[in-house]
């Protein structure tokens, strides 16, 4: 991909496809009549704005030099990450990339841990020693990224192997973007998981745009959920913006997929609204693109739902903001003052406490004349 | 103590013992289960296992890895067979960005054994013959381990799968069913310690630092040289990572005369490494150069012509001692 020329992108026409017809349309007021409850549906609604809200901060940090390196947003993205991630039974286990922050929300992340993280401090889920979005565990029902994209995929397929093992009826859930579709990963990944018929689901959020590189550069496919084709699975293809319809369709893969019909493909159709990191500030996508795509906002277009419908008035929406406004300030608060990690630090645990494996076992013979 | 038994057996044994006392263990690998491996190391542990816990897979290497990481996390014990150690390559960025990472990031352990045939000497060539042991050994995270005996092959396999941490070992298919080796094992259940080496053979004029298939070179070289009234003390490395720096300080400072025997290459295989570190922790005892011998910086051949010439053998070895003793 050529960056030399501002009209780059240009060169890399969607196949006739226009930034609206690629969208699959569907107006706000006719949104899926949902099983949620009122409570459940504000949840939802209170994921979303804290996702946005706390990544807005993050970029101002990043301005004022306090988040250094890497900083990813998901704005126009918020909807797949919440209405995925909300989806999930508590067995499950969920495995965010780098735009996925409102996925560990639902999991039970605490903004101040991104603060902390991003500000590399010492109280940071990586102790100051990796970045991003780049901390979890099992315990907590995630699993990490690595920066080397399509690697979840082999990795959740051993966190569901190991969970029907483990008899835990669990699902495992990863999203992937539209550009580490083609990493040879993502094939390794799924050829496992399909001929074992694990219990995954795969995620792809086409976002449209790999830090430069358009949809059209990485496939010829107009659907990158067809992919499931070669290998034999179900897919299916869901309006990333519309965070209901998110929500029900991972809730029908993970359930084929809990029935042992998986591994499944969903592909869900969004937008990167912003850079690939906040460095760039994305001048190769077309105006008129954005522009569509602004339009589409998934946290605004869920808002026009919540008081069309009737399941909240204006004031509940803007309370609910304003107590996301609050604990953001009281848990940067705590990260700013929190300090940096000890420098030495940088050097442990790399392995394991010493142990013994021999423990309760006969200590290693001599060797002298075991030779036959 | 049973019959004398082969490096490949001690193998099998090994695994098979672990996976009888740990239900947690479970292989995956290509060909491993119907077939019963490409070598026949988990022959009848399909059987006797069960194909939920000997998984034939797809040939992904990079998947097999990635599995075998992802099950860990979930508090299994996977054990992925490469069925080449060549084939390790496929799964480079599983092993050394996410398996040797994991721990030092967030805190979650990963314990898989990585196994797989390693080295010449049987006309596999250019890619059934590598030892690519010195990639993983440069990543901080992992532990590398490259059984030279029988004894070792059981007891550091044991050892590998009841580790923390992920674990490269690395079985030399030369030595598989050599007979020259085969030996009686203990009946009871014992483990070869990682990150420890051994003593073959005690001496003072000279020391030679070697591991692998290589150690049979270097006893045969010892022998020969003992005959001349030469002393030579061998030492098997065993783990290449982590080094058992203590015991190459010992050995330098007690002999004053270092060689270095190693099947590898030569320009970044482990003998400079080693090399370094007897400059950092006994310079002062040296009496002559650290001196090495190792295949050259080539890739391994295919016709018995070009490997009997590229290969490390005991006269190589005796050569470069005699010229270190004279010096």
């Amino acid at each position: 991909m050529p960056r030399t020329s501002r009209n780059a992108a240009k060169k890399h026409p969607r196949k006739g496809k226009s930034a609206e017809s690629a969208h699959p349309k569907r107006p706000a007021e006719s949104l899926p009549a949902s099983a949620l409850s009122k409570s459940q549906l504000l949840d939802l609604y209170r994921y979303l704005k804290l996702n946005r809200m706390i990544e807005e901060r993050l970029s101002a940090l990043y301005r004022q030099g306090k988040v250094q390196g890497g900083l990813y947003s998901s704005k126009g993205q918020e909807a797949i990450s919440v209405g995925s991630a909300y989806a999930l039974a508590t067995q499950d286990v969920l495995a965010p990339m780098i735009r996925n922050l409102g996925a560990m929300l639902v999991r039970g992340v605490n903004p101040v841990e991104f603060f902390l993280q991003y500000m590399q401090k010492e109280g940071s889920p990586c102790k100051g020693r990796d970045t991003s979005l780049h901390f979890g565990g099992i315990d907590r029902g995630f699993v990490p990224p690595i920066s080397h994209l399509g690697t979840l995929i082999p990795v959740l397929s051993g966190v569901a192997l190991a969970g029907r093992m483990q008899g835990k009826n669990l699902v495992a859930l990863t999203y992937i973007g539209d550009g580490a579709t083609s990493t040879g990963d993502f094939h390794e990944g799924l050829s496992l998981a399909s001929v074992r018929r694990l219990p995954l689901v795969v995620l792809i959020e086409n976002n449209r745009w790999a830090y430069s590189t358009p949809v059209s550069a990485q496939s010829l496919l107009l659907d990158l959920a067809d992919k499931a084709r070669a290998y034999g699975i179900p897919q299916g293809v869901v309006d990333g913006n519309d965070v209901l319809a998110v929500h029900e369709a991972t809730s029908r893969a993970a359930d084929l997929a809990r029935r042992g019909q998986g591994p499944v493909l969903l592909e869900a159709k969004t937008m990167r609204m912003r850079g690939h990191s906040e460095h760039d500030d994305a001048w190769y996508v077309p105006e008129e693109e954005r522009r569509f795509w602004e339009k589409r906002d998934p946290i605004l277009l869920y808002e026009k739902h919540l008081l069309g419908t009737g399941v909240a008035i204006k004031d509940e929406l803007s309370r609910i903001e304003s107590a996301c406004a609050a604990q953001i300030d009281a848990d940067l608060a705590i990260a700013e003052a929190a300090p940096f990690p000890r420098p030495e630090s940088c050097v442990e645990d790399i392995y394991a406490p010493e142990q013994d494996a021999s423990e309760g076992l006969a200590e290693e013979a001599p060797r002298a004349a075991r030779r036959s | 103590m049973g019959e004398p038994i082969t490096y490949l057996e001690a193998i099998r044994q090994g695994l098979w013992e672990e996976m009888e006392r740990d239900e947690r263990v479970f292989m995956l690998g290509e060909d491993i289960g119907v077939y019963g491996g490409a070598f026949k190391v988990t022959k009848g542990f399909l059987e006797k296992f069960g194909q939920d816990r000997i998984i034939d897979t797809p040939i992904a290497e990079s998947g097999i890895v990635g599995a075998a990481i992802g099950a860990s996390l979930m508090g299994m014990r996977p054990v992925a067979e490469m069925q080449f150690i060549d084939f390790i390559a496929c799964a480079f960025n599983q092993i050394t960005n996410f398996a040797a990472k994991s721990r030092w990031r967030y805190g979650a352990g990963v314990p898989i054994v990585i196994r797989g045939p390693s080295g010449g000497g049987v006309r596999g060539g250019p890619f059934h013959s590598q030892n690519p042991e010195m990639y993983y050994v440069h990543t901080p995270g992992l532990k590398v381990v490259a059984p030279g005996t029988t004894y070792d092959a059981k007891g550091l396999i044991k050892a590998a799968i009841r580790d923390e941490d992920p674990v490269i070992y690395l079985e030399h298919k030369y030595l598989y069913r050599l007979p020259r080796i085969k030996e009686a094992l203990p009946e009871e259940d014992y483990v070869v310690p990682i990150g420890k080496a051994a003593l073959r053979r005690e001496g003072k004029d000279i020391s030679m630092i070697t591991y692998g298939a290589m150690q049979l070179h270097c006893m045969d070289a010892a022998e020969t040289l003992d005959k001349e009234g030469v002393s030579s003390e061998v030492l098997d490395l065993r783990t290449l990572l982590p080094l058992d720096a203590e015991a190459i300080e010992a050995t330098t400072k007690k002999t004053g005369k270092v060689l270095i025997v190693h099947e590898d290459t030569r320009t970044g295989g482990i003998a400079g490494e080693i090399t370094a570190l007897i400059n950092e922790r006994a310079f002062e005892f040296l009496d002559g150069p650290v001196t090495r011998v190792t295949s050259p910086d080539a890739p391994v051949p295919y016709s018995a012509a070009l490997e009997d010439y590229f290969l490390p053998n005991s006269t190589k070895v005796l050569q470069a001692a005699r010229g270190l003793l004279s010096y």
